[in-house]
């Protein structure tokens, strides 16, 4: 096990794919010689050459529809997409043509598309989304949303060895900002959900950065014992691990950093009032960033953000129902 | 380069295609193919002669819908074509994909997309995949003259160029997107713009099946070569409405006398004479009759299937080889080691 920070094991686990398979390469926009936006894949290039790290045009449909034909050839591509709000201009190669394949031609399409997300830096209506659920709603893809270093590494490693298109959220705001233990050697974690931190009279319930606003507001109900779930999947979601935690606490608050309408977040509160409304001691209670573009402005983005002290606002209302 | 066998197999396949299309046409009229239907009357030579080029381990990404020529020539079987176009259960996509829109795998097909020019940017990267391999292969990408107006055509462009790719487009220039003339849909040519890319670009006669042969032996020469991507024009004329709901009132009585003077059917039955012509017409209507009688045993599809293989599970599901026709492949190696 190592100290590495969130970008440190994404990295790592991006070394480790180009060393243990030759069918595996990754492309982006600024990724090689620059090393990603990022610095993501710093290094990379001079390690494993140009043809492996590849820098792409500015061309977002290019890349993925490009990386669809080489996943379909039997590479196993691994795309960065700058900035995830940019991936609205590949939006029909990874919906339409990577998503259905499988479906309608029984064709695999190895993919994983790397998409930095999230706000909390000033990044303005471009750079801060969160755009999850727009693939989440796409039949083909599977979504997942690391939180820790770990589970960065691992998810990573898994959805490059899965033979579907994977949307690989990784945000931003947990780049250098989160550290942890990382094992050394190469590992898989299941698209499944991990209980953060257990508790029983409260679930708390949570994917990305949120994870992390979650286990602080925790900390800050002094006298309540707080369970917070992290999703760590979206698509497949882990409709066991949500209903089991309900069902031990009866209580749920669901925490979306996305848009509120039709945001995870929605799906998982959904699925609780379908499956687990015998559990329910309260009405389950959401937490998202309301319907608006991200604003730049820092008082005006502290504003529509989910932060922890809301968290627990909302945590203190539910326990008290 | 061809020999008197591959014209009579080039014959064959577009009258195999004319008339799968014409039996096509009656079954939808006959409420026996849902949906609409899309045929792609009067283009025959183009899908035909452009695959009749391809190695068998070349990539088709993807035909279109005019393009059922090149899915003949790979191999594809005809009762699963039939199968498919009626919605029954097959192999191809097991009624999930629209009735023209598909792709056998196992020849090295992929079914195409109906957002226009996508294929192309896939087609890119199974070059991009070829060549970092060094495998002696290349892709084969069909679009039509409206496609030429979408961002993917324009990224395709680059993207081959850019990076030297393996990869053959093929423009089916038939002077109609659905209604809207060429003259209203852009200022520059095509191969214009494919050449201000750093595309090699030709444009040929679409309705001449060896000149769109020729074309693509070249081009296919070129990319194996090492030395990158070709846009091939065919000029053509839809000789059908964009599907059989559309009866094509907008194209002028003239321009549709002159260009069936020009069939490419007729056009290579009267160098291969009467006689032959007759014999494989003969032979391709025993051909449709079998298949159709076959398809018809196929059950629909079970509904509870419908969510079926939505994602792959297990080993990943590659593309496999299809049939290569042309008589140059016999000769020992046709084409020049990779540069």
């Amino acid at each position: 096990m190592a100290l590495r920070t969130y970008l440190q094991a994404i990295s790592d686990g991006l070394r480790e794919a180009l060393a243990g398979d030759e069918s595996v390469f990754v492309m982006g926009e600024d990724v090689g010689a620059f090393g990603g936006a990022f610095k993501v894949t710093d290094g990379l290039q001079a390690e494993f050459g140009p043809d492996r790290v590849r820098d792409a045009p500015i061309a977002e449909a290019g890349i993925i529809g490009s990386a669809v034909g080489a996943a379909i050839a039997g590479m196993r591509p691994v795309c960065e997409m700058q900035f995830s709000d940019f991936v609205a201009c590949g939006f029909d190669q990874l919906v339409n043509v990577a998503g259905k394949m499988h479906y309608r031609v029984g064709l695999s399409v190895p993919l994983v598309l790397r998409l930095p997300s999230g706000g909390g830096f000033a990044g303005g209506p471009f750079h801060s989304q969160n755009p999850e659920a727009w693939f989440m709603h796409a039949p083909g893809l599977k979504v997942v949303a690391p939180s820790t270093p770990e589970d960065a590494k691992g998810l990573l490693a898994a959805a490059i060895a899965d033979p579907n298109p994977v949307v690989f959220m990784e945000h931003k705001h947990l780049y250098r900002r989160i550290k942890g233990e990382v094992p050394g050697h190469p590992y898989a974690t299941p698209f499944s959900a991990r209980v953060a931190r257990a508790g029983s009279d409260l679930t708390v319930i949570a994917y990305g950065a949120m994870v992390h606003a979650a286990l602080e507001a925790a900390e800050d109900l002094e006298g309540a014992s707080v369970e917070v779930l992290d999703l760590r999947s979206l698509a497949p979601l882990d409709e066991e691990a949500i209903l089991d935690s309900v069902a031990k606490t009866s209580k749920v608050l669901v925490i979306d950093e996305a848009n509120r309408t039709c945001a995870a977040g929605a799906e998982v509160a959904s699925l609780i009032a379908d499956r687990a409304f015998g559990h329910l001691d309260g009405p389950v209670r959401r937490l998202a960033t309301p319907d608006v573009p991200i604003p730049f402005s820092p008082p005006l983005e502290e504003a529509v953000i989910p932060t922890a002290d809301r968290i627990a606002e909302a945590c203190r209302e539910l326990l008290d129902y | 380069m061809l020999d008197a066998a591959d014209r009579r197999g080039l014959l064959r396949a577009m009258v195999l295609m004319r008339a799968v299309e014409e039996r096509g046409l009656s079954l939808y009229k006959q409420g026996k193919i849902p949906g609409s239907f899309y045929d792609g009357r009067g283009q025959e030579a183009i899908s035909v002669g452009a695959t009749w080029a391809l190695g068998a381990a070349d990539a088709v990404c993807s035909p279109l819908i005019r393009d059922l020529g090149a899915h003949l020539v790979r191999g594809t079987d005809l009762a699963e074509i039939f199968r498919h176009y009626m919605g029954r259960e097959n192999e191809l996509s097991h009624g999930r994909e629209g009735n023209v829109h598909f792709g056998d795998r196992r020849v090295g097909v992929v079914g195409m997309v109906s957002m226009l020019p996508d294929m192309m940017v896939v087609a890119g990267g199974l070059a991009m995949a070829f060549k970092l391999r060094s495998e002696q292969r290349c892709a084969l990408s069909f679009f039509g003259d409206g496609a030429t107006s979408r961002g993917d055509w324009h990224e395709a462009m680059n993207w081959a160029a850019l990076y030297g790719l393996p990869v053959i487009f093929v423009l089916e220039n038939n002077q109609f997107a659905y209604s809207t003339p060429t003259s209203r849909q852009f200022a520059r040519e095509p191969v214009a713009r494919a050449a201000a890319y750093g595309v090699a670009a030709v444009s040929v006669d679409g309705n001449d099946v060896e000149a769109v042969f020729e074309a693509t032996r070249e081009a296919r020469e070129r990319a194996l070569a090492g030395d990158g991507p070709t846009l091939i024009e065919a000029r053509t004329l839809r000789m059908h409405g964009h599907g059989a709901h559309d009866d094509a009132s907008y194209i002028p009585t003239e321009l549709l006398e002159e260009w069936l003077g020009r069939d490419p059917i007729e056009r290579l039955a009267s160098r291969l004479g009467e006689e032959e012509t007759a014999a494989v017409e003969a032979e391709v209507a025993a051909q449709i009759d079998a298949a159709l009688a076959r398809a018809m045993e196929a059950p629909m599809p079970a509904p509870g299937t419908a969510g079926d293989d939505v994602f792959c599970v297990g080993e990943p599901v590659t593309l496999g080889e299809g049939a290569a026709p042309w008589s140059g492949f016999a000769a020992p190696d046709p084409l020049p080691a990779a540069a």
